[in-house]
């Protein structure tokens, strides 16, 4: 008897469809940047507590260390290396260049998929839910007003302080 | 992480005769129990995921009579932003958003909610000795780092806290938990669901093995819609576990008086910690600072710090008048 079983799955990365044959324990994360070859979605704490490796699972925002790869069998991933058209990119990933908001850049793969989750949620209003709606992204450079003032710029948001959204 | 068995039923039938085997754990969002797997906290030696059994409507938000039923398989998320949740419970609405990030709240489920396992740093730490994780090994917390932890209910054998913000809603909301087994299903008033540690820490609820939690039921709660509030206290102004919380929601006559309240408060005991009596005593009172304080001493009595968590009771004590001043104001919504 295999002691340890590879189980067979099927995931829809960015719009391929891609097979591999996992062990039970193999996180989605962990599947992402060695197997898959996505290296894009960082690892940061591998505990749910950065949000690093934030990416979108069939739409939504989740942390794709805390959700093995065999349970998402079957259904779409979209990662930072998914979200530009071609070589034109995503409007996220240019406002975030043109408001400055990255330093080292780690944490920004997930900044930006969090960003892109939070756009399809829909709850953000206000500057202040931005703020609160991006706390699961932390940032040790500490590029926060830079990221909610980003976030808010393709949002459209008014961000107080300044003259317009 | 251990290595373990996966097995992903496709009807409930199925799943609770994979959940009958020594050692196997269902698993949904995963959000707590993957992280305790990979610290080595857990080991289950079979994972049984339950995701599949959303199609069985697991995971329905309905009406249920004049109240609610909530599928253990539903999101956090999705059950915070439900139309008839944020109507309905603004308070519950409220607590949950409280709680985690936006993108735990994506996986979480409300059944995975209700079994979150506690905080403690000895717990989480293999390398301690810990009465939740290892039974008769010691509880180092007691004098030791224990800032986060609880202040009533505890024994000598434990002083862990229950984490969910979500939780202390449902306490305060009357709900109940309806759990199925292979041979039959029974329902769980909240307050008898979670348990105080006394001599066995080591076990969080009063689930039985093999039980898997199915909704979750809410009486109808409308009286209490518009004068809720949730006020949770933190080290930090977002994503960051209670020191204390307090979910209070009265039921107030045109003058003021109180027709009813409730009350239950969240990271200061083992369970949502509430106590119906002091409830019981606002009853025709004028809302307002006395009476609200009145209830608070009642609420905290026989409190006990452990040193770190000294400041906890006085907090506890501000937070539960807070928080009733403002769902007398109108809060939650």
């Amino acid at each position: 008897m295999d002691a340890c079983p590879h189980y067979p799955i099927r995931l829809h990365i960015n719009g391929e469809e891609r097979a591999f044959a996992v062990e039970s324990w193999v996180t989605l994360l962990d599947l992402l940047r060695e197997r898959a070859g996505l290296t894009g979605t960082k690892k940061g704490c591998d505990h749910g507590q950065c949000g690093a490796c934030t990416v979108l699972l069939d739409g939504r925002r989740i942390n794709a260390c805390l959700t093995l790869a065999v349970m998402q069998n079957g259904h779409a991933v979209t990662t930072i290396e998914g979200l530009a058209d071609g070589d034109r990119l995503h409007p996220l990933q240019q406002a975030f260049i043109d408001h400055d908001a990255f330093q080292c850049g780690y944490c920004t793969p997930g900044q930006i998929c969090s960003a892109a989750g939070l756009a399809a949620e829909g709850q953000a209003k206000t500057f202040d839910d931005v703020r609160e709606l991006m706390s699961g992204n932390l940032c040790r450079c500490g590029a926060y007003p830079q990221i909610a003032r980003a976030v808010c710029a393709v949002q459209g948001i008014a961000v107080p302080g300044t003259e317009s959204a | 992480m251990n290595p373990f068995a996966y097995t992903q039923p496709q009807d409930i039938g199925s799943a609770l005769v994979a959940l009958a085997a020594p050692g196997a754990r269902p698993v949904a969002g995963g959000t707590n129990l993957l992280d305790l797997m990979k610290a080595g906290v857990m080991a289950p030696s079979g994972l049984v995921d339950i995701n599949a059994l959303a199609g069985a409507g697991l995971d329905a938000i309905a009406e249920d009579g004049a109240g609610l039923s909530l599928g253990a398989l539903a999101r956090n998320a999705d059950t915070a932003y439900h139309p008839l949740v944020r109507e309905r419970y603004p308070l519950l609405s409220a607590a949950i958003l409280a709680g985690a990030s936006p993108q735990l709240r994506n996986m979480a489920t409300n059944g995975g909610n209700l079994l979150q396992r506690t905080r403690c740093v000895y717990f989480y730490d293999t390398g301690a000795p810990c009465n939740k994780r290892d039974p008769g090994t010691g509880c180092p917390a007691k004098a030791g780092i224990n800032r986060q932890l609880a202040i009533l209910g505890t024994s000598e054998r434990c002083i862990a806290t229950h984490p969910s913000d979500m939780c202390v809603a449902l306490r305060a909301l009357d709900a109940t938990v309806h759990v199925r087994a292979a041979n039959g299903a029974r329902a769980i008033p909240f307050a008898d669901f979670h348990r105080l540690p006394g001599d066995t820490p080591d076990v969080d609820n009063t689930l039985e093995p093999g039980e898997l939690v199915t909704h979750i039921t809410l009486p109808d709660g409308r009286r209490f819609a518009r004068h809720s509030a949730y006020v949770k206290v933190r080290d930090r102004l977002s994503y960051a576990f209670a020191l204390v919380s307090v979910a209070a929601a009265l039921d107030l006559a045109e003058d003021g008086t109180i027709r009813a309240a409730r009350i239950a408060l969240g990271g200061v005991a083992h369970k949502p910690w509430r106590v119906e009596d002091a409830e019981e005593r606002l009853v025709g009172h004028r809302a307002g600072e006395l009476a609200f304080a009145a209830a608070a001493d009642r609420i905290l009595h026989g409190a006990r710090g452990r040193g770190q968590n000294d400041f906890k009771i006085p907090l506890a004590h501000n937070a539960i008048v807070q928080a009733l001043t403002n769902a007398m104001r109108g809060g939650a919504r």
